[in-house]
């Protein structure tokens, strides 16, 4: 669990993998080591305020070398919302995001369809698995080149698509991709707010955490 | 640059100065004059007209204000009463919670988003000061008409500033209220809540202890932003406003601050600090003259070494600056290493600017020359005082007897579905999600409720099933016709609304929202809304914590409707015990709770449909809210209850139909009999609630209503699957057409 100044669901996210049998570990943005963890989790949040662009200045933290070689090998790594930002910006995933189409923050619970359930993170779910999870970001539309795109719907890298409504403008209701590999992942929507009824909007995200930590879910 | 020394103020005892420009008294000057013994310097001078602002000082509601203190009620859940930057309740377990609400109209008004965005990150540190973690934010808001012009300007930017702040601070927004009223276009309410949690170990206060200590700047630089705000922008309506003293908003960094939050926690969790302050309002100038009046004394600050975004600031206007995210430590020699450490992890900015002393004076020196040199309680605490003259409005008993008895009233079930429509699409009551969509309510992982729900509720912590609930409520248009029972009403509105998700009210806090003092007619309305407030929180058992007094919302000669804005919090020993809004179970029973009478001053009915309002509002039954409270918080506890919605603005209609749209849920209503149905359906008496309760319930719930005395009247049943809300004999109308109206409003303002 990496914290960037202005990450702001760290916490949320080391919830997530306690609740899945994990054992999460803090890693700092200005510490390059990865303490010899077995996956990664970039939180959600506002890096460095996000001035510049979102996540453009993350990318430059020391602890991002380490992550980027180490994905690169392999390594499980999983964006939610900044943390998507940041592995765009790096380049372990295509595209970029940018501002939502209507121009405003949008917190709301969202529906998705699951379609790629090979990665690292999705193993748990059936493919074409409809889930809820909370979306909220103000910088949420994933935007590439046609090619881009359609090599992506190709090779059948288009991890999650909104449905009932995209959210933010979204190219072809992309909510999250992965890389060639499937270890690496980049998601918009919160699942790590979807672990309990009680504070979430129910418990379809556990999927992704338990995917990792290998119980069924 | 010429200097002004206190050598220099010595030997030029005639020079005149910008008193009045400053927003000092003739008078006032005078006082300062006989405190130094001379003039004060100008730096000194720039301290003393923003310390004895009305907006730092209190000095036109203090006389009254004391009454929140002597009618206090006996309670054991205070652990820091009024006085603090919060006040603090003890939550059980040895868990303590820390809130207060806070206004930044004018700024608002000025520029929306900065204006809101600051009033946020304000109050965050408020909070964060006591030594708590902030973990929730609240918005009370009230605007000009929704079809005004500028409310076009206004509303979306206030919405993105809070939203901008709060969500990058990771702050879930849980609740508040948005109202529109035409007294609010030249003067917008913003007025924002936090609330912190921590052990009570954990508190931290703002004083400057022990000779020798080391005084800390830490946080953003110190720019030219918001010099004179607090001053300025709290002294002196707009439409007399000298061009020399418009308002200069500050500029917001919600980056900075989290930073600064972060920071602050690792420095409280290693105890690196005696003391501690925010700077807000009257920046510096407050933050040193404060800590040094609490603590031992005496402080000495090096004005060369504060670090400056701008450096050609001159003293006076480093004192007066009110730019963001700083904070002001007192820390111990053999802390200091430590803690200059831990801000350096955080790359916070962190400067020694100052040592305490025991001389009983807080001298500054700028250049080498000594600039200020006074006793710090006569900036803080021993300003002027004011007994304002109060009088009852002319045209109070007019607008009170003329209470709309004879408007025209719909008939038959027709008229009655018509107005129920218009109602629910009216601003006041429509949806707000355009609003509340764009706030993150997730982050932290604790929020249990949020908006639209009756009151916020968020879990302590992982390690603790126990909880807070939280509203802020308050209604202008009840105040105007009664401020004394105004106060009370928003008070019990708030106090119900944290009972009906099944927690147990404790303590409340304070945004008196009112136009010029000077205007004895305002006066009266506030004196009249502090003696409710403190009368009716003695009754209820709930003292008052803290708060804030916002003066001089008018424009021109026309003041806003008094507006006292009032949260209570309450502790929940059990969050998965939690009742929410929704109707939910199908086949449950749907109960209404307490008395319908003919009320219909000042109600929503009666602006929307005739823009009226005069008469007598809702009577106050404070006795009657704390039964239906406990009977709400028993039968929650017990499990007995699916939901609970309090009953309010726009009446049992509008509770009806907030409950089934929330659980998108039908249901059939048979209204009680020996009512008008129109006075059932659209009074807003208060003290009631509805209540669904399932089946294998009923008989329990019932006996604990009549074992308490409460009125419950079985009015009707859930149909989970059913299309629409029915009322028998009435009418029929379904959820999608009430969703419709509801939903579309806002939206087709803003888009």
């Amino acid at each position: 669990m990496v914290t960037f100044p202005g990450s702001l669901d760290d916490r949320d996210a080391a919830r997530a993998v306690r609740a899945a049998g994990g054992e999460p570990v803090a890693l700092w943005h200005a510490d390059p080591s990865l303490h010899d963890v077995d996956a990664v989790i970039l939180p959600g949040g506002f890096s460095y305020g996000d001035y510049l662009r979102a996540g453009a200045i993350a990318r430059f933290a020391p602890v991002m070398e380490s992550l980027v070689s180490a994905a690169r090998d392999g390594l499980p790594v999983l964006g939610i919302c900044n943390g998507f930002q940041v592995l765009c910006e790096s380049h372990l995933l295509p595209g970029a995001l940018v501002g939502n189409a209507g121009r405003k923050f949008v917190c709301r619970p969202q529906s998705l369809r699951v379609e790629n359930v090979k990665t690292s993170w999705t193993s748990g779910y059936r493919a074409g698995q409809e889930i809820v999870v909370p979306i909220k970001n103000m910088d949420g539309m994933y935007v590439a080149d046609d090619r881009t795109l359609d090599k992506l719907e190709a090779d059948a890298r288009i991890v999650a698509r909104y449905r009932l409504g995209n959210p933010n403008g979204s190219y072809r209701d992309i909510a999250g991709i992965t890389n060639k590999a499937g270890n690496v992942v980049g998601l918009m929507p919160h699942p790590e707010h979807a672990i309990d009824p009680l504070t979430g909007t129910g418990a379809d995200g556990l999927g992704f955490f338990l995917s990792l930590t290998g119980v069924a879910a | 640059m010429s200097i002004d020394t206190v050598e220099q103020a010595e030997q030029t005892p005639d020079q005149s100065q910008p008193s009045k420009e400053l927003g000092l008294a003739d008078d006032e000057y005078r006082q300062i004059r006989e405190i130094l013994g001379r003039r004060p310097t100008s730096s000194e001078l720039a301290i003393y007209s923003v310390m004895w602002s009305e907006h730092c000082s209190y000095k036109s509601s203090k006389v009254h204000l004391r009454q929140f203190g002597d009618k206090a009620p006996k309670t054991d859940a205070l652990l820091v009463g009024m006085g603090e930057n919060a006040g603090v309740v003890d939550a059980g377990d040895g868990w303590a919670v820390t809130f207060k609400i806070e206004s930044h109209n004018h700024p608002s008004y000025v520029e929306p988003y900065q204006g809101a965005a600051t009033g946020v990150g304000g109050i965050v540190r408020d909070i964060l000061t006591m030594g708590a973690r902030p973990v929730a934010v609240m918005d009370s808001l009230r605007f000009g008409r929704l079809d005004a012009p500028d409310t076009a300007r206004v509303l979306p930017g206030v919405v993105a500033g809070i939203g901008g702040y709060g969500n990058c601070l990771g702050l879930p927004n849980i609740g508040g209220e948005v109202y529109f009223d035409e007294s609010y276009l030249g003067n917008p309410l913003v007025n924002a809540l936090c609330v912190g949690v921590m052990r009570t170990d954990g508190i931290k206060l703002a004083k400057a202890d022990g000779p020798g200590n080391k005084v800390v700047l830490f946080g953003a630089r110190t720019g030219g932003d918001g010099i004179g705000g607090a001053s300025v922008l709290a002294s002196a309506t707009f439409d007399d406003a000298k061009p020399s003293k418009r308002p200069s908003v500050q500029v917001g960094d919600p980056f900075a601050e989290k930073v600064l939050i972060e920071c602050c926690l690792e420095i409280f969790a290693a105890d690196l600090v005696v003391g501690i302050q925010d700077l807000g309002a009257a920046g510096l100038s407050c933050a040193t003259t404060e800590l040094a009046a609490a603590g031992t004394g005496g402080m000495d600050v090096d004005l060369d070494v504060v670090p400056l975004r701008d450096p050609t600031l001159a003293p006076e206007e480093i004192l007066m600056s009110e730019s963001q995210e700083r904070m002001m430590a007192v820390v111990t020699p053999e802390r200091l290493d430590d803690f200059l450490n831990v801000c350096a992890k955080w790359d916070v900015t962190a400067t020694v600017i100052g040592t305490v002393t025991d001389t009983g004076r807080l001298r500054m020196t700028w250049r080498g020359e000594t600039i200020v040199d006074i006793p710090p309680r006569t900036a803080a605490h021993e300003g002027p005082v004011y007994r304002r003259p109060t009088e009852r409005p002319f045209d109070q008993d007019a607008i009170q007897a003329h209470d709309g008895s004879s408007l025209p009233r719909p008939r038959g079930g027709d008229e009655l579905r018509k107005t129920l429509l218009r109602l629910v699409a009216s601003p006041n009551l429509a949806d707000k999600s355009w609003v509340t969509d764009q706030y993150d309510r997730f982050v932290l992982g604790h929020t249990v409720l949020a908006q639209p729900e009756d009151a916020g509720m968020i879990r302590l912590d992982d390690s603790t099933p126990r909880g807070i609930a939280l509203s802020v409520d308050g209604n202008g248009r009840y105040s105007k016709l009664d401020p004394y029972a105004g106060a009370q009403l928003a008070l019990a509105e708030a106090y119900r609304n944290v009972a009906a998700t099944g927690a147990r009210p404790l303590a409340v806090t304070n945004c008196l929202n009112f136009g010029s003092p000077e205007d004895p007619a305002v006066m009266w309305q506030f004196a009249e809304a502090v003696r409710g407030l403190a009368d009716g929180c003695r009754q209820l058992g709930t003292p008052v914590t803290g708060g804030n007094v916002s003066f001089y919302n008018q424009t021109g000669s026309s003041a806003i409707l008094p507006t006292p804005v009032i949260g209570v919090l309450g502790v929940i020993d059990d969050v998965a015990k939690r009742i929410p809004q929704a109707f939910r179970s199908d086949g449950a029973a749907i109960y209404l709770l307490g008395d319908t009478r003919d009320e219909f001053a000042g109600s929503e009915w009666a602006y929307v449909v005739h823009g009226y309002l005069g008469g007598r509002p809702p009577a106050v039954d404070l006795a009657r809210e704390q039964l239906l409270a406990s009977v709400l918080i028993d039968a929650g506890r017990d499990g007995l209850l699916d939901s609970a919605h309090d009953v309010s603005e726009g009446g049992l209609a509008q509770a009806l139909v907030e409950a089934a749209l929330r659980g998108d849920s039908g249901a059939r209503i048979t209204l009680p009999e020996g009512l008008d149905p129109f006075v059932a359906l659209f009074s807003e008496s208060t003290a009631r609630a509805v209540v669904s309760v399932s089946r294998p319930h009923e008989a329990a719930f019932a006996e604990l209503c009549a074992d308490r005395g409460l009125p419950a009247a079985r009015i009707g049943t859930i149909d989970v699957l059913g299309p629409s809300l029915e009322i028998d004999g009435q009418f029929t109308v379904a959820l999608r057409e009430l969703r419709a109206a509801w939903k579309g409003t806002l939206p087709a303002r803003f888009g």
